[in-house]
């Protein structure tokens, strides 16, 4: 879908992108990085809107250099900041923004009314958007980017403002447009911790270098690791350390969940070799009369990946050790910015 | 009933298969939704006000005098037909102040440009959408009573040759002053995304300047010299439009004393008024160099 090649974009005083080579296929791709480093400008680039200052670039097999028309109608672009006029209806904005992309007026109406549904917004879109909450704003905005069915979607920052809901939901509506919808997403955003869960493949990019591109599930699932939670019974008044116990006899090594969350103490957690180890803990569980609470598979977060990762890659050593110090400090600001954010999402609930 | 036919069907996410029509129809329907908004059509109830009461103000004198020229069988109309703009300056002046800003501070201030500009049209048609749709709003507005005069003239069965000869002169005359004032307008509210700003700044800069103008040509034409008056009047735009008509269009001029300039320095004004257009224009374009993204 995307394909970049030693991009380079120099400004007087900073250098925004430094020689970034990209090769992004369909799906969910997340484009994480601080703010400032580089991802507003790498969008404007595919867009076709600033010429880049050396290096080449392609987004659905079209050079941006030189077709950028026909790239912009059949992308569609979600900004960062507000673009709404506050004394229209989402109807009128949205079908206005159809016609710009080159619908004739029958089908920009219809397709305003389809999207609007998809997107979220009932009866609300005959509404003036001055009124919107910005949960809603954000919807009329991902409405405008997808109202003419683009192949490939820009969303600049779209979880930005939003309250811990508002951002599941967005997330959860980023992940339909390719799943249900069928077009492919490119997402931005400076929280490592929320993209895990909705993108396919995450770049992460600092001071406009490339600092890591690979798929989610390389990230996350290469071990699956599971937690199973049990009740106590009067024969075993500690389940949770019965569970252990009887585990162990079986050869299957156990960990604490540790971290010291509320409960964390009664939940064990093992590697899952193969389907073999579910049919076991099932078993195991039933032999001791226990009832069994949950047993799910717990993914890996990607800072955790960025942080066991420091000792493993190769290359330069000077480059890459820089590289994997910054890729940890990564993890390190993303893990926090999630404890918050979870902290917040448990308190506004 | 069946069962089966009672059920709510979920038709799920459609693809569009129909026509993109691109940039050229895109550039054209920006065109024709900033040419209604002039007016306020597909906007609030609100701002459909000002700028019908202006076309209401802007058209009443000319039913009046048509009236007056039906009821007492007059030779000919009170007012040609390119003085009528100049006359009414003020409520042409007051028109632009509101709808200029309007057309463009909009999008720069909700910060919709960016929007566009992702899309398939360029900075270029953008600029002379809006460009056009603003000229083509002041034509209607200094056009249309120049036909309520035309159709009373004719009613009146003034002399027919007589009064069409004056009426296209006078087209030609508000056609020209209509791209003239849009383009100083359109600069001047493009500069700030504010719209107060830009409805001051487009009054001051049509007022002062005819202001100026007009007080110092009386002083010149106090001290008698007239060649000074025609040459001052290159200074403010409705001057510019009244030199050019009396050079070319057989305008009677509104200068002090009817000094108007002669066709050689009619040709002059023809040049500055040619290289405001164009100057606008290039104006614009820069601005929006900026402003995309």
């Amino acid at each position: 879908m995307i394909a970049t090649e030693s991009l380079s974009m120099r400004f007087p005083r900073v250098t925004a992108l430094d020689r970034l080579s990209l090769d992004i296929g369909p799906g969910v791709t997340g484009l994480v990085g601080a703010n400032g480093a580089g991802k507003s400008t790498l969008i404007k680039i595919l867009l076709g809107l600033s010429p880049a200052t050396e290096g080449r670039a392609a987004v659905l097999g079209l050079d941006v250099a030189t077709e950028g028309g026909r790239i912009r109608e059949r992308v569609g672009y979600m900004p960062e900041h507000d673009c709404l006029p506050p004394d229209v209806s989402a109807t009128e904005f949205v079908v206005h923004m159809a016609r710009m992309s080159g619908l004739p007026p029958a089908a920009a109406r219809e397709r305003t009314a389809d999207t609007l549904r998809h997107v979220g917004l009932y009866e609300e879109r005959y509404r003036p958007i001055g009124g919107y909450s910005t949960g809603m704003k954000q919807r009329v905005k991902l409405a405008q980017a997808l109202v003419h069915d683009p192949q490939l979607v820009f969303l600049d920052e779209p979880t930005n403002g939003l309250d811990p809901v508002g951002r599941d939901e967005m997330l959860g509506l980023i992940r339909r447009v390719h799943t249900d919808f069928g077009i492919s997403v490119l997402v931005t955003s400076h929280l490592l911790g929320e993209l895990e869960r909705t993108c396919d493949h995450v770049v992460v990019i600092d001071g406009g270098k490339l600092l890591r591109s690979s798929s989610t599930t390389d990230f996350t699932q290469t071990t699956a690791t599971l937690a199973v939670e049990v009740t106590d019974s009067d024969e075993h008044p500690d389940g949770t350390a019965a569970l252990r116990e009887a585990l162990k006899d079986r050869g299957v090594a156990t960990q604490d969940d540790g971290g010291g969350l509320p409960g964390a103490g009664h939940t064990v957690l093992l590697e899952a070799a193969d389907e073999d180890t579910y049919d076991l803990v099932r078993d195991v569980v039933a032999d001791l009369g226990l009832g069994l609470v949950r047993m799910e598979q717990r993914r890996h977060h990607i800072a955790e990946v960025f942080r066991t990762d420091e000792s493993g890659s190769s290359g330069k050593p000077d480059e890459s050790e820089q590289l994997t110090e910054r890729a940890a400090a990564w993890a390190a600001t993303a893990a926090a910015a999630e404890q918050t954010q979870t902290g917040g999402g448990r308190d506004a609930r | 009933m069946p069962a089966d036919s009672t059920q709510i069907h979920n038709i799920g996410y459609r693809h569009y298969e129909g026509q993109r029509l691109g940039r050229a129809y895109a550039a054209r329907s920006l065109f024709s939704q900033s040419l209604r908004g002039a007016y306020g059509l597909g906007r609030s109830a609100k701002s459909k006000v000002l700028p019908m009461i202006l076309f209401g103000v802007m058209c009443a004198p000319a039913l009046i005098m048509v009236a007056v020229a039906v009821a007492t069988k007059a030779n000919d109309l009170p007012v040609d037909y390119t003085r009528y703009a100049v006359l009414l300056q003020a409520v042409i002046g007051l028109y632009l102040a509101a709808q200029a800003p309007q057309t463009v501070s909009r999008d720069l201030r909700f910060k919709t440009v960016p929007l566009y500009f992702s899309r398939p049209i360029e900075r270029v048609d953008y600029v002379r959408a809006k460009f056009a749709a603003l000229a083509s709003a002041l034509f209607i507005l200094t056009a249309f009573p120049l036909i309520v005069l035309y159709v009373g003239a004719l009613l009146a069965k003034l002399d027919f040759a007589d009064q069409t000869k004056g009426f296209a002169q006078g087209l030609v005359s508000v056609a020209l002053l209509s791209v003239l004032f849009s383009g100083i307008a359109l600069v001047i509210s493009a500069v700030t995304p504010r719209r107060g700003f830009g409805i001051a700044a487009v009054i001051a800069v049509l007022t002062i300047s005819y202001g100026a103008v007009s007080t110092v040509q009386a002083i010149a034409h106090e001290q008698g010299s007239s060649e000074a008056i025609s040459w001052l009047g290159l200074f403010s735009p409705i001057t510019l439009i009244d030199g050019v008509q009396t050079a070319f269009l057989g305008a009677t001029s509104a200068f002090p004393g009817e000094q108007g300039p002669s066709t050689g320095t009619g040709l002059v004004y023809v040049l500055v008024v040619l290289a405001l257009i164009a100057g606008s224009y290039a104006g614009l374009l820069r601005r929006y160099r900026k402003a995309g993204l």
